[in-house]
């Protein structure tokens, strides 16, 4: 078999938007791709070693919520983290991975973890607050693994 | 009398935990011996049709009981 090659760009830095990248980069290396994973903007945050990912309901009515809650209600101090702690244990409850749990199986698969200098810069990221073993790279570092894969997703 | 060489329980967990874990239980195991994974979340039994397609490992069987999902896979 041949392998195949899976690239995404992680852009988001929400607890939700966490997951797709690594329930999929690390489910593709299960299957025997070679994986990398493009960190730039938001999706620099998915690479801190000290995650502190939340949920907002805000801007997003497509949120399941357990009750109605309008939308000046979902602005008040304490709301993000009231809705980021439910939403965990929700994913606890039903056996859902922690996204520390899903990047660490990302990384014993020896999927690549590059992040955007340029970003990295733009923001001044501390990168000692990263994880160790990630990559430090630009768009040509990008497409010069894009350009060889079978499949690429922006997320 | 067991017809598998490993066991893998992997009830309670959910997409991908389940592929994931028998990815590395096979990592360890030698070609031709058989696991037999126990598993809840009911996305698994597609899912492991596709892993075995995809890895050519062989999905020799798979059925439910009592809420359970399991599954013979035989290692390439």
């Amino acid at each position: 078999m041949t392998e195949k090659k899976l690239a995404i760009i992680a852009t988001k830095g929400t607890l939700d938007w966490a997951y797709p990248p690594f329930i999929l980069a690390s489910t593709a290396s299960a299957l025997g791709y070679d994986t990398e994973i493009f960190f730039t903007f938001y999706g620099l945050q998915l690479l801190k070693k000290d995650l502190t990912l939340q949920v907002s309901p805000l801007g997003n009515p497509g949120m399941p919520m357990p009750m109605p809650v309008p939308v000046v209600i979902q602005a008040l101090p304490g709301m993000q983290n009231m809705m980021t702690m439910m939403m965990k244990k929700k994913m606890k409850s039903k056996g859902v991975a922690s996204v520390e749990e899903l990047r660490e199986l990302c990384v014993e698969a020896e999927v690549r973890l590059v992040a955007c200098q340029m970003t990295v810069d733009l923001f001044e990221f501390d990168t000692k607050e990263f994880i160790d073993g990630i990559e430090y790279g630009g768009a040509a570092t990008f497409f010069e693994f894009a350009g060889e894969s079978d499949i690429c997703l922006y997320i | 009398m067991a017809d598998f060489d490993r066991e893998l329980d992997a009830s309670g967990l959910n997409c991908p935990l389940p592929i994931l874990r028998a990815k590395k239980t096979l990592a360890d195991m030698e070609s031709g011996q058989v696991l037999h994974i126990i598993a809840t979340d009911p996305g698994s039994v597609k899912d492991f049709e596709a892993f075995a397609k995809q890895t050519g490992n062989e999905l020799m069987s798979s059925g439910e009981e009592g809420g359970k999902f399991t599954f013979m896979m035989k290692k390439s």
